[in-house]
């Protein structure tokens, strides 16, 4: 599937299904999602899975109407996309063209830096591409670019036309005289031969409408068809005399031909698309049909005739861009919008959008049915009349409810009402036909108004709800117990109780509006104990009535054979009922027997799928406590206390009457005895700073320097001390 | 009294006045069971006869007392307030024992009446002191914190 599609269906799902959704929202009540966690039986399951496929058919079925032309939110998302800065000019022409196309008025001011380069790229000699883009600028902004400039660009681009050997060149040659011719009105910008370059451009095309890049190249592209029928047009408005009539007849045919190969949805889309892959240059399915219905449109715009295509197929092309909704990208959305416009306005057939701003149909509130019906930018359509031409349910075709009325025209609002809506129209989902007529029937071959439109409506009521009852059983004789009424629409709940040989009994009946038995998606019965451990039965229809009998012999196991109260709560929703509803019952106090030792372990219970995504629990740190540090002033006294020993120490060095007398007198002793003790006073301090803040590899490495010092002036001072003694003692 | 001896004995056992100082000592043993002169007298002798002891030796014994005792302060600080920077507490009490054994050592080797250390000259073992405490107090630091 190409690119484009992907994103076509699920914008296409996001803008036109909105109230859709709303009203299944309403529908599906918030308990279906823990409901999908709790026990559900085989049969259940079953019945579940053919439900949410008739639902996701459902959505889908909304998904096929037609889109509605472009809105303000087009132009919302043009302002967030384009903000103004741009790389080059062709992608500053994309968004000066989308915001002329859009009617943007606070669009970003660009037009100082875009002319500078506009005249950048205009005065030297750039390539034809940059050329094309500049003039396409040119064109929006009307920069002030000299006259003399364009003539000799008209002249070097006419020599490049001769010259040109690939379909790239003369398309983007072509473009720029046609720019030329269109912006300044004294530049010659007629081509001599046209017919030759109409004759070389042609040669390129093949036999399917599509069109080669160049004649080396045997690959044939949709795209290439595109530019080629552009390129045409263009020498076609550039030709000094007339073009041969038979020559564009064989283009008019090769046209014809390329809508052959058109491909479709089934919704009646049609787009274009690159047959084959792996090409260098691989366009996208938009950017293909893009360029074509550019080279097509425009093409059709220089001819005398009319080219004649099939009104469902150019509709086709316009529900194909309207259908991708707002693309992210700004070459997408370009190339939307730009399609869009030239659809807008144009020679082939101009499509005709037929939208509805509700596709829901409220019984009580008895609102009117209103359908719009645009052009693809929105604008409004010629005088036209639309019919109702059937409606059907949409899952039995033969049952036709209305047939042939024709809507009211609302002029002050511009749209068109069906002002009685048909009383035998009950609740449920229709298939509304649609037919636009337009009064002046000329304008049939003007306009492509796509014929029989189907389009699904959802008529919803308020679906009365009776003879709610809900009754205690006794198994084997099957005599009731307890029974009680209940009215469903109030608030009022009941107490009940029972054993495992006892049997609950619910039943209620649906109407709808018009007194049909009324079968709703969902209808649940919950029972829920008071451990948060659920258990959901569906409610089983028995013609008219609405029943379910709870067996609670054979459902002990079910239960994990817990005994006490459980809550009751009923589920009644469908997308086409207004009145949806989840409202509590009350609750059953149940009397269950003891747990076999053999029985089932009771599960652990789901985790709340919302609580996931809420906010975790702080985490809080534990951090070491501090140590208990004593007193200060302990601690300061025990360091006096430390200084006592010292002060012991120099008063007993006093009493034994030490001195210095032994202290070397001489000169180089005396001074590698300073230098020693100076040595140890400096490793000591070294320890001291070690400790308060250096590391031990600074230490080491000071350790060592001081070291060696240290040894050699001990060395020094202590044998010249050895040697002083030893005299001594000899002498 | 026994043990009071016996810590000296360690200390005195290579001097010379050790034997008399033992027999003195033994005699006042016998002679002052419950007599607190004799004690006295006792102690006088013993300290006459560590009067006898060289200067340097003093010095030392001095500085072993002075590492000891203030090994004794951070012990006793260490009982008062609980042991929580314990290794600022070990490296303390180990800064000074380690001082103390060291300062023993170099006392052993000076001592002239050692024998054994006959032919080392002191110089050279306060210079294997001093390389020993620098050695030891760089652990020390380290293990300060």
């Amino acid at each position: 599937m190409p690119r484009p599609k992907t994103t076509s269906s699920s914008v296409a799902f996001e803008g036109n299904t909105t109230h859709l959704k709303s009203s299944l929202r309403s529908a599906f009540l918030p308990s279906h999602l823990p409901a999908a966690n709790a026990f559900i039986g085989a049969g259940m399951a079953r019945y579940l899975g053919r439900l949410l496929a008739l639902l996701f058919a459902a959505s889908i079925c909304g998904a096929v109407t037609i889109p509605g032309p472009v809105s303000d939110a087009h132009r919302s998302a043009a302002s967030e996309l384009f903000d103004g800065s741009f790389s080059s000019l062709e992608e500053a022409y994309e968004a000066l063209r989308v915001f002329e196309i859009l009617a943007i008025g606070n669009k970003p001011d660009v037009s100082a830096t875009a002319c500078k380069k506009v005249v950048e790229n205009l005065g030297s000699s750039s390539p034809v591409k940059d050329l094309f883009y500049a003039l396409k600028v040119n064109g929006i902004l009307k920069c002030k670019v000299n006259a003399d400039v364009f003539k000799d660009i008209a002249v070097r681009l006419k020599a490049t036309v001769t010259d040109a050997s690939t379909l790239v060149d003369m398309y983007y040659s072509i473009g720029s005289l046609v720019l030329i011719k269109d912006q300044v009105s004294d530049v010659d910008v007629l081509l001599a031969d046209a017919d030759g370059t109409f004759h070389s451009i042609k040669a390129l095309s093949q036999s399917d409408g599509r069109w080669r890049y160049s004649s080396d190249n045997p690959e044939s592209s949709t795209y290439a068809a595109g530019l080629a029928l552009e390129a045409l047009a263009g020498v076609i408005s550039l030709a000094s005399s007339e073009i041969d009539l038979s020559r564009v007849k064989t283009v008019k045919n090769d046209i014809l031909k390329l809508f052959d190969s058109i491909e479709k949805y089934d919704d009646g889309t049609f787009y274009f698309d690159e047959k084959f892959v792996g090409g260098s240059e691989h366009q996208g399915s938009l950017s293909t049909t893009s360029s074509v219905v550019r080279g097509v449109i425009a093409f059709a715009s220089v001819i005398s005739g009319k080219v004649n295509l099939p009104g469902n197929k150019v509709l086709g092309l316009a529900k194909f861009f309207l259908g991708i909704g707002i693309p992210g990208d700004a070459k997408d959305f370009f190339n939307q919008v730009e399609s869009l416009a030239l659809l807008e306005n144009n020679r082939v057939s101009i499509p005709l959008v037929l939208s509805l701003p509700e596709t829901v149909y409220s019984l009580s509130k008895r609102d009117q049915l209103k359908v719009r019906v645009n052009t693809v930018l929105g604008s409004a359509a010629p005088p036209l009349t639309v019919k109702l031409v059937q409606a059907f349910r949409s899952d039995a075709k033969d049952s036709v409810i209305i047939e042939s009325k024709e809507l009211q025209y609302d002029k002050s609002n511009g749209i068109h009402v069906l002002e009685v809506f048909p009383d035998n129209v009950d609740v449920g989902t229709y298939v509304f036909v649609f037919e636009i007529v337009l009064h002046d029937s000329a304008g049939e071959k003007v306009f492509a108004t796509g014929g029989q439109i189907h389009v699904p409506i959802y008529v919803t009521g308020i679906i009365e709800v009776s003879n709610a009852e809900i009754a205690v059983l006794d198994s084997d004789l099957g005599s009731v117990e307890t029974q009680k009424k209940l009215d469903l629409a109030g608030n009022v709940v009941v107490e009940l109780s029972a054993n495992h040989l006892q049997k609950l009994r619910f039943s209620f009946q649906l109407k709808t509006p018009h007194g049909h038995a009324f079968k709703p998606h969902q209808a649940f019965f919950k029972l829920k104990h008071e451990t948060k451990h659920e258990h959901i039965f569906v409610v089983g229809n028995t013609g008219k009535k609405f029943e379910i009998i709870l067996d609670f012999l054979g459902l002990v196991e079910k239960f994990y054979y817990l005994s006490g109260r459980y809550d009751i709560e009923l589920t009644v929703g469908d997308a086409v009922m207004e009145n949806s509803f989840l409202r509590p019952l009350g609750h059953v106090d149940l009397e269950l027997p003891e747990a076999p030792e053999k029985a089932a372990r009771l599960p652990p219970l789901p985790v709340d799928p919302y609580l996931r995504y809420g906010p975790k629990a702080e985490i809080a740190h534990i951090f070491r406590a501090p140590e208990k540090r004593p007193p200060q002033n302990l601690s300061l006294t025990f360091l006096s206390l430390t200084l006592l020993p010292f002060i012991g120490f120099l008063v007993g060095l006093l009493r034994l009457g030490v001195n210095l007398k032994n202290f070397p007198s001489s000169a180089a002793p005396a001074t590698y005895a300073i230098l020693f003790h100076l040595g140890i006073a400096a490793v000591l301090l070294l320890y001291v700073l070690f400790w308060l803040k250096l590391d031990l590899f600074t230490t080491l490495k000071t350790v060592g320097l001081l070291g060696v010092f240290l040894m050699f002036v001990g060395h020094r001072i202590l044998s010249h001390l050895a040697s002083a003694s030893s005299k001594l003692k000899s002498a | 009294m026994i043990i009071f001896i016996k810590v000296f004995k360690r200390r005195e056992e290579k001097r010379r006045g050790f034997l008399w100082c033992i027999a003195k000592s033994r005699r006042s043993e016998r002679m002052a069971r419950s007599s607190s002169k004799d004690a006295q007298d006792l102690f006088r002798a013993l300290w006459s006869a560590y009067a006898a002891t060289p200067t340097n030796l003093k010095i030392i014994d001095l500085y072993v007392m002075f590492a000891v005792f203030t090994a004794l302060i951070q012990v006793v600080y260490m009982a008062l307030v609980g042991s929580f920077p314990f290794n600022s507490f070990l490296s303390g009490v180990l800064s000074c024992v380690g001082t103390a054994v060291l300062a023993v050592c170099l006392r052993i080797q000076v001592n002239k009446e050692n024998k054994e250390f006959k032919d080392l000259a002191p110089e050279r073992a306060f210079a294997d002191f001093v390389l020993c405490n620098l050695v030891l107090h760089l652990v020390i630091m380290n293990f300060l914190g």
